[in-house]
């Protein structure tokens, strides 16, 4: 069987809810149905074929070709499977995911893998704001599972963060970890300014020294042995943060937000 | 059956089942491992008293080991799975966090989880922190030298204990000579230890005793100095009768750890003192699983 291939005929006027593409709900539909499958793009509901030309029939591999950051919601509540998306990909990229794997080979708007719950989701270019962060007015973000992001990432990554891991090999924006309940974000670039703002629980691993709020307190340097450990659960992936020579466990150590609960930690390599 | 002048007595040892688990202590070497893992497998020769029986399986090097420091396998059997879990937390609170430098992970899996640091993370007083890797839970516990890290919970698994067998001497230095050499090949078999001292018991026990609040006493009809006025089980020239008790995770372990065992005593023989070979049953009444030695060494 050859990969269930979405390619988008054109650039859609509006954005479109691509939720009803993922594995789980496409597995044992015959083609015509696939093709009869209604899409919001707008106010307006789409058929699938009307959006993309559609080719083969494993719906647990499915590709997302010449896709644009209009696309929302790809791999919403995705439970198994995977999803490649050739191209960049629009919000809410695996909001709610519970398990399976998306790789995006382009960027990611807002909201990607908001409050997921398990899986991987890695983007091989930038992600917007709010990466692995709660749907506002929600007080869960990422539960679990892990991203990985090559490029950037915007501000607020893992806000009201629960559980899981975000790694990002180059920069995060501002407030990065902002209101963390718990769950790891290592950013192996900078930081921007406010990180750690709020933070409840949590662990921010950083490469580099970080403008830190004055309401984190440093804690001196030290050995951890659960460093190795972590890294070690990195070492299947097709990562800069799987190379033996990106790891350490002598860092630097600042408790904080004092002005929170205060039992975040921000460990700084040194 | 006779083996290099030893006779294997036609008899079995009886066993029981108990709930076993396994643990892997970490520390910054080899040295500081095992003395935590010999404070957490103290006082546990026997369940009759020590509410669990406790032994170190093995060394593991840093390739072995889930944060690739030198550790410890120790394993602890108790006859319930409550028990185990009290005798396994309390060890590990008393004589693994208290160790300087150690780390303490799960070394079995099973679908009965019971907790290893899961409740030892109240020790932090709220300091402590979560850390779920690769699946699995940790607690990182802020303590005095560091940080104590340890995996949430460890497995509990269905298991057997009190297999065992005697090695009767013509004096007292053969026969610990041939159980010291029993010890060192029965260690290198996984998944079983020998709980008593240096893995030698001298003070084999028969069920029962004249004075009623004992369940067990003496063992008289292998004692050396009772064989005048006792119905003894010994003949005139054994002078040292020294036992090694086996808990293994399946009988199958322990057939093995008795094998290589009595097969390391009869190759020192009869020309180093050895004359018989016994093991220790209730008749076959009390324990499900038998271990017939000359099966064994069949």
């Amino acid at each position: 069987m050859t990969a269930l291939t979405f390619t988008l005929k054109l650039e859609p006027a509006q954005r479109v809810d691509l939720s009803p593409l993922v594995c789980q709900k496409l597995t044992g539909l015959s083609p015509v149905k696939i093709a009869a499958l209604e899409l919001y793009s707008g106010k307006r509901k789409l058929r699938a074929d009307e959006l993309f030309a559609i080719e083969g029939s494993d719906a647990q591999d499915i590709v997302i070709k010449n896709s644009t950051a209009k696309l929302d919601y790809i791999g919403k509540e995705l439970t198994e499977g995977q999803i490649t998306v050739e191209g960049d990909a629009g919000a809410y990229l695996g909001q709610g995911m519970k398990n399976g794997t998306i790789i995006v080979n382009g960027n990611t708007g807002i909201f990607s893998a908001c409050e997921m719950k398990k899986g991987q989701i890695e983007i091989n270019g930038n992600a917007g704001d709010f990466l692995g962060a709660a749907l506002p007015g929600n007080k869960m973000g990422m539960k679990g599972g892990t991203v990985l992001v090559k490029g950037n990432a915007g501000e607020r990554v893992g806000d009201h963060m629960r559980r899981g891991n975000i790694l990002i090999e180059g920069n995060a924006g501002d407030y990065c970890g902002s209101r963390m309940t718990a769950g790891t974000i290592a950013v192996m670039g900078k930081t921007g300014r406010y990180t750690g703002y709020a933070m409840r629980r949590g662990t921010l691993l950083l490469w580099s020294q970080p403008d830190l709020p004055a309401t984190f307190n440093d804690c001196g340097s030290h050995t951890l042995a659960f460093l190795p450990m972590l890294f070690a659960s990195f070492k299947g992936f097709d990562s800069k943060f799987a190379d033996p020579a990106a790891t350490f466990n002598r860092v630097r150590r600042y408790g904080g937000d004092m002005a929170e609960m205060g039992r975040g930690e921000v460990l700084v390599r040194i | 059956m006779i083996i290099n002048g030893v006779t294997i007595d036609k008899t079995f040892a009886e066993a029981f089942p108990m709930k076993a688990t396994r643990a892997i202590i970490t520390a910054q070497n080899e040295k500081w491992a095992m003395i935590s893992a010999q404070a957490m497998t103290g006082f546990a020769t026997s369940v009759i008293a020590c509410g669990c029986e406790a032994g170190i399986e093995r060394v593991l090097d840093s390739s072995e080991t889930p944060d690739g420091r030198p550790g410890v396998s120790v394993m602890i059997f108790a006859m319930g799975g409550k028990g185990l879990a009290k005798q396994l937390e309390t060890r590990a609170g008393q004589c693994v966090l208290t160790s300087p430098t150690s780390a303490l992970f799960s070394g079995i899996d099973s679908d009965k989880p019971i907790p290893l640091g899961k409740n030892l993370r109240y020790f932090g007083d709220g300091f402590q922190i979560s850390k779920v890797i690769g699946g699995k839970r940790y607690w990182r516990v802020p303590v005095m030298d560091g940080e104590f890290l340890t995996e949430a919970t460890t497995g509990q698994v269905d298991a057997v204990g009190g297999g065992n067998f005697l090695v009767l001497a013509e004096s007292q230095p053969q026969a610990l000579a041939a159980c010291e050499a029993a010890i060192e090949e029965m260690r290198k078999i996984p998944n079983v230890i020998m709980p008593f001292p240096g893995g030698v018991v001298r003070s084999g026990s028969k069920v029962g005793s004249k004075y009623k609040a004992l369940g067990a006493s003496t063992n008289d009809a292998f004692c050396p100095t009772l064989k005048g006025i006792t119905k003894t089980d010994l003949s005139p020239e054994i002078e040292s009768v020294m036992e090694i008790v086996i808990d293994g995770l399946t009988k199958e372990d322990i057939d093995k750890a008795m094998r290589v065992g009595i097969q390391a005593v009869c190759d020192l023989g009869a020309a180093n003192g050895i004359k018989r070979i016994s093991a220790g049953n209730y008749g076959g009444k009390l324990g499900p699983f038998h271990f017939h030695l000359q099966e064994i060494m069949a």
